[in-house]
């Protein structure tokens, strides 16, 4: 009897066991998901700021430049 | 007739039947025992192999980023589509499908299954895009299935490329720092256990071996903002001049740190495709020139070191050349005598000549030594040159008097800048980095006194400024400090008449240095070929960029005042700040 209730309660808890193995594999697959789609906004993200683009748009689009020596004043403390 | 039912037994039938039941069960028994007890093991574990699988779950790999945090190389899952061909190819009304899906000719996707047949795993097509992978799971070919692998991205393209390198399709290192940090960045992917059906999709996970860990993040010691200025002020200076390559190499001279090196010419890591692998080199690094005038500060250092020689020491370097064993030594024109500021703002060859054979080959050899060349620099970078310097017993008088000004001997971009550096740092040598350090931790060592290096600043301060080979180099409102240098390159039959390598090495700002840049054009063609005319503007306009990004404030602005009273004058922003 006691063999009985043992191997029931053994076959319950490897049900229960991979129940929560595969509650863990989803969240970890949701994380693995939100983990990819951080690094393409990242890529996204830069692809966007690349220095090259930022610079093209300041000087074309905005009429951006730098500043020659003469329209600078420095002041002082 | 009688009635009487009629009772017959048939004993012999009947034990016969009886017999044959036992006989049965005791076959049923036995194989029950054969299959659940003796066999047990042996089954279970065929019947596993059929269904239970390992496998992997791939980990991703670390990203590199520059000092600020800005991506340079990142990872993300893509798919790639492998199949077993036996599997496919009992289904060929599905081939043509896969086939257009995937950009193929059916006749070659056909072949290249038929080809292998034999085996189990065939890659069909590799990083495929999200969509493309979509479509072809919703066909639903037995035998065809996806992997996740991973692919890098390198947001900054070809403006790092020669740091970070790049990796091949396996992600693994190639070259540069994903190399050199293979192990840091790499990840390692775990396992799991999980049923599988007949056509090897999974059913459902069972148990994790092994999660899976993955690679570690890296902070470099770069600024993506000032290599983009850097790279894109070298391309500029390479492409007007025709050259055939160029480097640049921005250290600072506090800690070692690389903040910007570029590379001409350069490539694109995120599509190598139909490339020419000799530019995957980073030539700042692996390859070596002769440096010419940039070394002869080194040189007036180790005449200073040695007694012989003080700042207003007189040497005379008329008539502008000097023979040293049947061999001509000769300066650009007649200068008459020189003191040592001098011989550094006309880079005199007579000059630094005489004072390397007054001092003798062991010192000028040692002073070389201590501030880097022939040794590396300690950056762990993949294919680091040593560079070339023979030992002290070794030079003849005519060695020793062509390496005083930088000749017969070798050194790589990342070695100048790091000797500029100990100059910089007030006499300390510090190994390189391209990893950004945490703490400021000093490991460098003391090669020369500060009392040398001061002096050496001052006499450099001349090249720069009117009269000095240097002039392009000067950045408004800082002091900026240098020295030009022009090599003719050598070739199998002696030094090339008309191959130059222009050459400028600096620092910024010269009250308290922060940037040591060292640039090199290699044989510029059309009229100019002189350091101070291709180098030095390139260092003016980078070294200008970088004091502005790194927000280091002017040391220079006494020729300023005039400009502010006349600011004020004009726009009276003098009364707001008031």
């Amino acid at each position: 009897m006691a063999v009985f209730i043992s191997a029931l309660q053994i076959v319950m808890t490897q049900h229960q066991a991979r129940k929560t193995f595969m509650e863990v594999q989803q969240l970890e697959m949701y994380r693995n998901e939100l983990n990819e789609e951080w690094g393409r906004l990242q890529l996204e993200q830069s692809t966007w700021a690349t220095d090259d683009r930022l610079e093209r748009i300041a000087r074309e689009q905005l009429g951006m430049n730098n500043l020659d020596t003469n329209s600078i004043v420095l002041l002082r403390k | 007739m009688n009635n009487q039912p009629i009772h017959r037994s048939y004993p012999f039938r009947r034990s016969l039947i009886v017999l044959i039941f036992i006989f049965a069960s005791c076959v049923l028994i036995w194989r029950a025992y054969y299959l659940q007890i003796l066999n047990n093991e042996f089954l279970r574990n065929h019947g596993d192999a059929r269904s239970l699988r390992v496998v992997k779950i791939p980990a991703h790999r670390g990203i590199i980023t520059d000092r600020n945090n800005e991506p340079l190389a990142i990872s993300t899952p893509v798919d790639s589509i492998w199949a077993t061909p036996k599997l496919v190819l009992e289904q060929p009304d599905l081939i043509s499908a896969l086939a257009s899906i995937l950009e193929m000719e059916s006749n070659s996707l056909l072949e290249l299954l038929v080809e292998r047949k034999d085996r189990e795993f065939v890659y069909l097509k590799r990083h495929v895009s999200p969509d493309v992978a979509k479509q072809v799971e919703n066909l639903e070919i037995a035998g065809v299935n996806l992997q996740q692998e991973f692919k890098r991205y390198y947001p900054a393209g070809e403006v790092t490329a020669h740091i970070v390198g790049f990796n091949n399709i396996d992600d693994t290192g190639q070259e540069g720092i994903e190399l050199a940090y293979e192990q840091w960045l790499k990840g390692v992917p775990g396992e799991k256990r999980v049923l599988k059906d007949r056509l090897g999709r999974i059913i459902r996970d069972l148990e994790s071996i092994k999660s899976p860990s993955p690679g570690k993040n890296l902070k470099l010691s770069i600024d993506r903002r000032v290599q983009y200025l850097a790279y894109r002020e070298l391309a500029t200076a390479v492409k007007y001049y025709k050259a055939k390559s160029g480097s640049l190499v921005l250290l600072d001279p506090n800690n070692g740190e690389v903040l910007a090196l570029a590379v001409q010419p350069s490539y694109n890591p995120n599509n190598r495709a139909g490339l020419i692998s000799s530019n995957f080199r980073n030539r700042a690094i692996t390859d070596v020139f002769e440096p010419g005038s940039t070394l002869k500060p080194f040189t007036i250092a180790a005449g200073l070191m040695s007694g012989l020689f003080q700042v207003d020491t007189i040497v005379q370097t008329s008539p502008g050349y000097l023979k040293v064993s049947n061999h001509v030594i000769s300066d650009v024109s007649n200068y008459g005598p020189l003191d040592l500021p001098g011989i550094i703002q006309k880079s005199s060859n007579v000059g630094a000549s005489k004072i390397g054979l007054a001092i003798g080959p062991e010192s000028l050899w040692s002073m070389y030594r201590d501030v880097g060349f022939g040794e590396q620099t300690g950056s762990g970078f993949p294919g680091e040159s040593p560079g070339m310097l023979s030992n002290y017993s070794n030079l003849s008088e005519l060695d020793l008097a062509s390496i005083s000004f930088g000749h017969g001997m070798a050194v790589t971009a990342l070695q100048l800048a790091r000797a500029y550096a100990v100059i910089a740092s007030h006499g300390i040598l510090n190994p390189v980095t391209f990893i950004k350090t945490d703490e400021n931790e000093m490991v460098g060592e003391q090669v020369l006194s500060p009392e040398i290096t001061n002096k050496i600043m001052m006499m450099l301060e001349k090249v720069v400024e009117p009269g000095g080979t240097g002039q392009k180099a000067s950045v408004p409102f800082y002091r900026v400090i240098g020295k030009t240098g022009t090599a003719h390159k050598s070739t199998s039959s002696g030094y090339a008449e008309d191959r130059y390598l222009s050459l400028f090495a600096g620092i910024a700002p010269a009250s308290h240095p922060r940037l040591v840049m060292a640039v090199i054009i290699d044989e510029p063609q059309g009229g100019e070929h002189y350091g101070g005319q291709v180098a030095a503007p390139v260092f003016s306009k980078v070294i200008q960029g970088t004091l502005r990004i790194l927000n280091i404030s002017p040391d220079n602005i006494s020729d300023l005042n005039s400009e502010i009273s006349m600011a004020v004058k004009t726009s009276g922003i003098a009364d707001q700040v008031r």
